[in-house]
C-alpha cells in the first residue's frame, strides 16, 4: 500500500480550518506555506516503551507544550469480570489475580475479603492465615513500589535505577516462588484463608531476604534523593493538589503526597492491621518527586510490618491457615514439589485409597463449589497504587452473579490530563510514571 | 470491614443455616430468612444442573430456588445510619428521594429515585454533616428478570471526613436506560460511567462525553449484560460441540 492509498492520510476540512493527517513518512506531502498555527495531535502509544504497557495518550501539542492530553485505554481488556461469572467463587481468584499483575496479592485479597463478607466469615479466618496475608501483601507492596521506581527511572534514562529495582524485586519474587510456587498470578489467597502453609525453611529465607532488602533500599535514597538531575526532572512535575485528588478520586501515594494521611490500613483496618506497628508516610510535595519519596519510605514501613509478621508466624507454627468450616474450606491440600505446585501426595492417598466420603466431599467442593447467600458486598483495601475495591453480588449460587473491581490504576489514570496539560512533552512521561498505572488493572 | 465504623446491632450476621451446602435444603432456609428480614424475591430458578421438564429421573428437575435479595429495612437503622438517612432526606426537594433503605452485612444501601440522583449526590457531597466527598466506584448489575428494574447502577461513596461509607443504588428499566450523570458533582465518575455505559448500555444524561472506554468504539452490544450472547467456539469432537459458558450445565 502506498501512502496515497492510506485512508487515514490526506487533508480534511473542518470548521477550525484544514486538518492534515500524516501517518508516517509522508510529511513531505504537506504544503506548509500559508498555514497558521501548528497544533499537532499526536498519538503516544499504545505501543510506546514508556507508557507502561498499552496506554495510548492522545496529545495536542504546540511545539513541546501540551495543550490537551487524553488517555485512551481498553487495549488490554480481557473480560476478567465477565469470565468470573462463569466460574466458581474459588476459581474467581485465578482470574482476578491477573488484573494488576504487578500487585497480584492485592487483587486476590480484596476479592476474597468480599466473598468472606458475603459468607459472613470475616471474623472466622484463622489468625495464621491473616498473618500470612498481611506478610504477602506487604512484600508485594515493596515489589510493586520497586517496579514503579525502576520503570520510572528507566523512562527518565536512569538505567541504574531500573537494574537495581528489578534486582531487588527478584529477591521478593523468589520468596513468592518459595511460598506459593509461582512468581506471579499466584491464586494463593483463597476465600477462607490461604491455599497452603509456609513450606519448611521459608522463615529463614524470609529473614535473610528482609535483611538484604534493608541493606539495599537505602541505595535508592543515596542514588536519587538529592541527585540534581533526578530532582530537576521530578520536582514540580505532575502537580495535583488535595482538592484535585479528591475530585478525581485519586488515592495512594499521589494523595498522601498532598499531606493527607488517607491509608485504609489505619483508617479502616482489615486483616488485623490495627495490631501492627507502622507509620503512614505523607509529604507536602504533591508532585512526582513527592510520590517517589513516599514510595521509598513506604517500602521501609512495609519491611517493618513483614518483620513483625515473621515473628508472629514463628509463634503460630502449625496452626490452621484455612477456615474451620469444611463446607467452605478448599479440601485439596497443595504442596510445592520439585516440579512446581500440585496436590499433596498425602491428600491424594487419602481420597483415592482411604475414604470414599472424602473423595465425594472433594469432588463436590471442587466441581460445584460452595453456595454464597444472596446479597452484595463492597470491600476496599489499600493497594500500593491506592484504594482497590471489590463489589461482589451473589444470587445464592455457586458462582459470582457479578464481580466488579475498583482498580486504583483505572481511577488514578484519569488525573494524567490534569497533571500534564500546560506542561512539557517530556514531563508527560514523568507524570504517567508518578501515577504508576498498570494496564492489566486499568483494562481488566 | 472496619468494626468501629459499623453501628452494633445493624448487621444480622448470617448463621450457619444460611451457609448450608445441600441444595435440597436451600429453598427452605432461604424462605425462613425472608420471613425474618422481609427479603425480596427477584427471580425463581427451576431445575438444577441443566435438568428441565420430562424425562428427568433424577429429581433435580423439580428443584425450585428463589433468588432472594435482602429486603428493605425500617427505621431506626441504628448508629450513624439514622443521622445520614435523616440528613439526606432533609435536603432541598429530597424528601422522597429515598425509595428504600437496605442494611445488609454491615453496609447501608440507599435506593435513590433516578430523577433525584444528581441533586442527592450534590447534597451528600456538600452538606457538612454528610460530606461524602469521595466517590470510590460506580458499577452496574443487570437483573433481566426484575421487570421494570432491570438495570442497577451502584455508587460507592466514602466520607473521609467522618470515615463512613454508603452505597447509592439507582434502578432503570431496560426500555428506558437513562440515569442522570453525577460527573458535575464527582468528576472521578467520568470513566466509571463510561465503563457502565460500555458494559451495560446505561445512558448517563449530562455526561460530558459518553463513549465506549474498554471495548472498541464500533463494538456492537454491551458485554456485561446477562442477555449478551457469549458465542462459543465450535470444537468438534466426534460430532459434538462445546456450548457457550452460559448455555452449559451448571449448578447455579
Amino acid at each position: 500500500m502506498t501512502i496515497h492509498d492510506d485512508p487515514y492520510a490526506g487533508t480534511t476540512e473542518t470548521p477550525e480550518g484544514p486538518v492534515f493527517n500524516v501517518t508516517g513518512q509522508d510529511w513531505d506531502t504537506i504544503d506548509v506555506e500559508g498555514i497558521e498555527g501548528d497544533h499537532l495531535v499526536v498519538n503516544m502509544g499504545p505501543q510506546h516503551p514508556s507508557t507502561h504497557g498499552v496506554l495510548r495518550l492522545i496529545l495536542e501539542i504546540d511545539g513541546e507544550q501540551i495543550l490537551g492530553a487524553r488517555a485512551g485505554i481498553g487495549y488490554l481488556h480481557t473480560g476478567i469480570e465477565k469470565n468470573m461469572e462463569y466460574r466458581t467463587w474459588t476459581q474467581g481468584v485465578t482470574f482476578c489475580t491477573r488484573m494488576d499483575y504487578v500487585a497480584p496479592f492485592f487483587n486476590e485479597a480484596v476479592y476474597c475479603a468480599a466473598v468472606e463478607k458475603l459468607l459472613g466469615i470475616t471474623d472466622d479466618i484463622p489468625e495464621r492465615a491473616q498473618i500470612i496475608r498481611v506478610m504477602m501483601l506487604e512484600l508485594n507492596r515493596v515489589s510493586s513500589h520497586l517496579v514503579a521506581i525502576a520503570t520510572g527511572g528507566m523512562e527518565l534514562g536512569a538505567l541504574t535505577v531500573m537494574t537495581c529495582g528489578f534486582r531487588d524485586r527478584e529477591i521478593i519474587l523468589n520468596l513468592f516462588e518459595t511460598i506459593t510456587g509461582l512468581r506471579m498470578n499466584h491464586a494463593y489467597i483463597r476465600p477462607g484463608g490461604v491455599a497452603l502453609d509456609l513450606p519448611e525453611g521459608a522463615l529463614d529465607q524470609l529473614r535473610d531476604s528482609v535483611a538484604l532488602l534493608r541493606k539495599r533500599l537505602p541505595e535508592y535514597a543515596a542514588l536519587c534523593n538529592a541527585n540534581p538531575i533526578f530532582m530537576g526532572r521530578l520536582k514540580n512535575v505532575g502537580h495535583l493538589d488535595l482538592a484535585g485528588c479528591l475530585a478525581l478520586g485519586v488515592t495512594g501515594p499521589p494523595l498522601r503526597a498532598t499531606g493527607y494521611d488517607w491509608d485504609l490500613r489505619k483508617k479502616r483496618p482489615y486483616f488485623g492491621y490495627e495490631t501492627y506497628d507502622f507509620e503512614v508516610i505523607t509529604r507536602e510535595e504533591p508532585d512526582a518527586y513527592g510520590r517517589f519519596r513516599i514510595r521509598l519510605d513506604e517500602m521501609a514501613e512495609s519491611l517493618k510490618i513483614v518483620e513483625q509478621c515473621i515473628d508472629r508466624l514463628a509463634a503460630t507454627e502449625g496452626q490452621p491457615v484455612m477456615v474451620a468450616d469444611r463446607k467452605i474450606a478448599w479440601p485439596s491440600q497443595l504442596s510445592v514439589g520439585a516440579d512446581g505446585q500440585g496436590n499433596s501426595p498425602e491428600h491424594i492417598r487419602h481420597i483415592m485409597g482411604e475414604s470414599m466420603e472424602a473423595l465425594i466431599h472433594h469432588f463436590k467442593l471442587v466441581t460445584e463449589g460452595f453456595r454464597v447467600p444472596a446479597g452484595q458486598a463492597y470491600v476496599e483495601i489499600e493497594s500500593p497504587k491506592g484504594v482497590i475495591g471489590c463489589h461482589a453480588v451473589s444470587d445464592g449460587g455457586t458462582r459470582p452473579y457479578r464481580a466488579h473491581f475498583r482498580d486504583p490504576s483505572f481511577v488514578n489514570l484519569q488525573s494524567v490530563s490534569a497533571m500534564c496539560e500546560g506542561g512539557m512533552l517530556s514531563d508527560v512521561i514523568v507524570a504517567v510514571a508518578s501515577v504508576d498505572p498498570v494496564m492489566g488493572g486499568v483494562d481488566r | 470491614m472496619s468494626d468501629d465504623a459499623t453501628p452494633t446491632g445493624a448487621d444480622p450476621k448470617p448463621t450457619d443455616a444460611d451457609r448450608t451446602q445441600d441444595p435440597s435444603h436451600e429453598t427452605q432456609n432461604e424462605l425462613e430468612r425472608s420471613e425474618a428480614h422481609d427479603l425480596e424475591i427477584v427471580e425463581v430458578r427451576e431445575g438444577s444442573f441443566g435438568v428441565h421438564g420430562t424425562g428427568d429421573t433424577t429429581g433435580f428437575g423439580g428443584l425450585r430456588r428463589p433468588v432472594i435479595m435482602p429486603g428493605a429495612a425500617t427505621p431506626p437503622f441504628g448508629g450513624w445510619y439514622d443521622d445520614v438517612a435523616q440528613r439526606l432526606a432533609a435536603g432541598d426537594g429530597l424528601t422522597d428521594a429515598i425509595e428504600k433503605v437496605v442494611i445488609d452485612r454491615g453496609e447501608i444501601t440507599f435506593f435513590i429515585r433516578r430523577e433525584q440522583l444528581a441533586a442527592t449526590a450534590r447534597h451528600l457531597r456538600d452538606d457538612p454533616q454528610l460530606r461524602f466527598e469521595f466517590c470510590a466506584s460506580v458499577s452496574g448489575v443487570h437483573f433481566p428478570n426484575e421487570t421494570g428494574r432491570e438495570l442497577h447502577v451502584l455508587y460507592e461513596l466514602t466520607s473521609m471526613t467522618h470515615n463512613r461509607h454508603i452505597r447509592l443504588e439507582v434502578v432503570a428499566p431496560d426500555a428506558d436506560p437513562h440515569i442522570p450523570s453525577v460527573v458535575p458533582t464527582y468528576p472521578t465518575a467520568d470513566w466509571h460511567e463510561r465503563e457502565v455505559w460500555d458494559m451495560f448500555g446505561v445512558v448517563f444524561d449530562g455526561h460530558p462525553a459518553l463513549t465506549r472506554i474498554l471495548m472498541p468504539d464500533d463494538w456492537p452490544g454491551h458485554p456485561q449484560r446477562k442477555d449478551y450472547p457469549l458465542g462459543g467456539i465450535p470444537v468438534e469432537f466426534k460430532g459434538g460441540t462445546i456450548d457457550p459458558p452460559d448455555e452449559r450445565r451448571s449448578y447455579s
